[in-house]
């Protein structure tokens, strides 16, 4: 099992014809996405990529059944193409669209969660459940399918990290890029529970980066709910103030947002951070390693005990780093 | 983006807010007509893009057009914070009886925009959240319903006693959030909102700023931008499709994708040196942003050397190659270059560089040490 994304989501395409739409519907369907058709109006009865073309959503659930739709139109379209998505019944939507107006995406929010969907991103490279199927632009061919979750508010320094896991034979359940922008549809807190419910996923990594509090958010969430061992990196300790460092989210402001803030609500409930994106790999491997020892001697303890088992394993680590330096 | 004090002040004034009479003058003689045609004391105040304009001593009284010309002279030109001040507002200076704050922007953690007001005005509300948050009233506004107007009343009953007053707060701040949604802002606040003696209240101040992803439907807006107070090569950077913030290192990033650029940044920080800049070449292959990157880069001359981190995706490394290959023979870079490339078409990428004689690493931390060893 993965979140959110298995073999069984039947995928459309909202921008098939475009040029991203296009060759990124083909990456899907060479990586075994389910795609079963896609949507441009004008263009509805034409063949791509061996799948229909359709005028409307709507039209592409009747025919389809699809319950899944990534984004690929320019920002102007994308607001409207989530509402249609939405409206014609998909669960999950994909928007990789970067540039979407924050105005819009505060209504975009509500409505998506009141209507029961998911929405995920938007200005995100989307979600890919290795072995099973991948709605996004990822490179399919860096993940390994495995037992670590992964979600970030990044791209490619979420390959980074990923490659970084694969190469040392550490496989992954499902990764996730939430997105970039200040507003986005599915936030860490809802995909670290999703994570802590998943029964195949044994560990975490959280890569967050500066701008906005859903980092200092999902450690109080994770101290109090989440009984897997996490692992993060945070990006953009150098980045100065008032700047925006390319993602509109990634902003310090009124002196908020700074990545210390992020690293030390995560180091005070345990999570050790790491200063490289290939360190986080190692800390991965050591908490498997720790946690597969463990599970087998206290297999039979209260959850709230191993919590505070694995706390004090990230303490002694962290004591043993600073003996280090 | 951010845009003006007077710029702000004409969006209010479009939707209705009380601004006083006033007008923008960039030479002292027009400071002086725009002085003596509103007849009355007035204040000059510089329009430069950062805040404590006032310390500084670029907010000024005088008392008729005579002297708000002479100050205009010590006032034009200076400068703040760096900024040079190159346009003065020339404004009615009123009767100050009370000073307020309201002011807007979205709570990212709610997914709600929020309002923000107190009746403690005329200073940094950043400051009046820290030492008094009980002067500080704020309410989030359901998106979909917009502000309502007992709302707005409940805000401006808390700044005001008065009813009569609280009134026509309750329209500034309605005004205010009509203003916000409308043009795509991320904060717009009135400090201070004033009263008179006589009882008006009036928005002698003014500050917006503008979520840069709504601006393709607000053409107006986008026109408000003062390139004089943006980093020349930011714009540069900007127009050729490139997001790129200048720092005070000695290393040259050139990255793909915005958080592997925070990281690589971070890397070279990790291992002892200063980043020169972030830099995102985005996802797409285009080698003229390759060429365009590294010109922008070598025109700082702290840089001491230029390193590439390519994690291939979307980005192919063959064409971030072929860039690099017709920048180096076109530009002739006078610093060390070292180049990471890994993901897709990473070894075609490889034998690309090999004709301008560079060796590419396909680790991120390897090409940092690198780059900070060439540079010294």
């Amino acid at each position: 099992m993965a979140i959110y994304l298995t073999k069984k989501n039947k995928v459309i395409v909202q921008g098939i014809t475009g040029r991203d739409g296009a060759f990124h519907t083909q990456q899907m369907i060479e990586y075994g996405t389910n795609i079963v058709g896609g949507v441009t109006p004008g263009k509805g009865g034409e063949i791509m990529h061996g799948v229909p073309v359709f005028e409307s959503v709507e039209n592409a659930v009747k025919a389809t059944n699809a319950d899944t739709s990534v984004i690929f139109v320019p920002p102007q379209y994308a607001v409207d193409a989530i509402y249609e998505a939405v409206d014609a019944g998909i669960k999950l939507v994909v928007c990789i669209t970067e540039g979407v107006p924050v105005i819009d995406m505060l209504k975009v929010y509500h409505y998506v969660r009141t209507k029961g969907a998911r929405l995920i991103g938007p200005n995100c490279p989307g979600i890919i459940s290795p072995g099973l199927s991948k709605v996004g632009i990822m490179p399919g061919q860096i993940h390994k399918k495995g037992k670590v979750g992964v979600v970030s508010r990044s791209g490619t320094l979420t390959y980074e990290v990923v490659h970084a896991l694969t190469n040392k034979g550490i496989g992954q359940s499902t990764v996730i890029g939430i997105g970039g922008d200040p507003i986005i549809g599915t936030n860490f807190i809802d995909t670290l529970q999703a994570y802590n419910e998943d029964k195949d996923t044994e560990a975490i990594v959280l890569i967050g980066e500066i701008g906005g509090t859903d980092e200092e958010e999902a450690a109080r969430f994770i101290k109090k709910f989440v009984r897997k061992p996490v692992v993060a990196f945070i990006a953009g300790r150098t980045a100065p103030p008032g700047k925006r460092m390319g993602h509109a989210g990634a902003i310090i402001s009124g002196g908020t947002g700074t990545a210390a803030e992020k690293v030390k609500a995560l180091n005070a409930v345990g999570i050790p951070v790491a200063d490289l994106p290939s360190q986080v790999a190692d800390l991965i491997a050591e908490k498997l390693k720790s946690s597969g020892k463990r599970q087998m001697k206290i297999s039979k303890k209260p959850t709230t005990k191993k919590a505070a088992v694995s706390k004090s394993v990230a303490k002694k680590k962290s004591a043993k780093k600073a003996a280090k330096k | 983006m951010k845009i003006h004090e007077y710029q702000a002040k004409e969006i209010f004034r479009k939707f209705g807010m009380p601004i006083p009479d006033g007008e923008i003058a960039t030479s002292d003689n027009e400071v002086g007509k725009i002085a003596a045609r509103i007849g009355k004391p007035v204040m000059v105040k510089a329009q430069v893009h950062v805040g404590g304009r006032g310390k500084a001593g670029g907010i000024k009284y005088a008392k008729d057009a005579h002297q708000a010309w002479e100050l205009s002279q010590q006032i034009l030109g200076m400068n703040i914070k760096g900024c040079i001040v190159r346009k003065v507002l020339i404004t009615e200076a009123v009767e100050i009886a009370s000073e307020a704050y309201i002011g807007m922007i979205i709570d990212r953690a709610a997914k709600m925009p929020v309002m923000m007001v107190s009746p403690a005005g005329g200073i940094d509300i950043e400051e009046v959240a820290a030492t008094t948050p009980e002067k500080i009233m704020k309410l989030h506004v359901n998106p979909m319903l917009g502000l309502q107007n007992y709302q707005a009343m409940n805000l401006a009953r808390f700044i005001y006693g008065d009813i009569k007053t609280a009134r026509k707060a309750a329209q500034v701040i309605m005004q205010l959030y009509r203003a916000f949604m409308h043009i795509d802002a991320s904060l717009a606040e009135v400090n201070p909102l004033i009263t008179t003696p006589q009882g008006e209240v009036i928005a002698i101040d003014a500050k917006i700023n503008i979520d840069d992803n709504g601006l393709f439907r607000r053409p107006e807006i986008e026109a408000m931008r003062d390139l004089n107070e943006e980093d020349p090569s930011e714009t540069q950077a900007k127009d050729a499709g490139l997001s790129f913030v200048k720092l005070d290192g000695s290393i040259g990033c050139i990255v793909n994708g915005a958080g592997l650029a925070m990281a690589t940044m971070d890397t070279v920080k990790h291992f002892g040196a200063e980043p020169a800049n972030f830099l995102d070449i985005g996802g797409s292959s285009n080698p003229e942003k390759v060429i365009n990157a590294m010109k922008i880069i070598l025109k700082d001359s702290n840089v001491k050397a230029i390193l590439f981190n390519i994690f291939g995706g979307i980005t192919r490394c063959d064409d971030v190659a072929n860039g690099i290959v017709t920048a180096v023979k076109e530009l002739k870079p006078p610093v060390p270059i070292v180049v990471r490339l890994t993901g897709t078409n990473e070894d075609m990428g490889r034998r690309i560089l090999e004709e301008v004689n560079l060796v590419a690493t396909s680790s991120m931390e390897d090409v940092v040490k690198k780059a900070i060893e060439l540079a010294a």
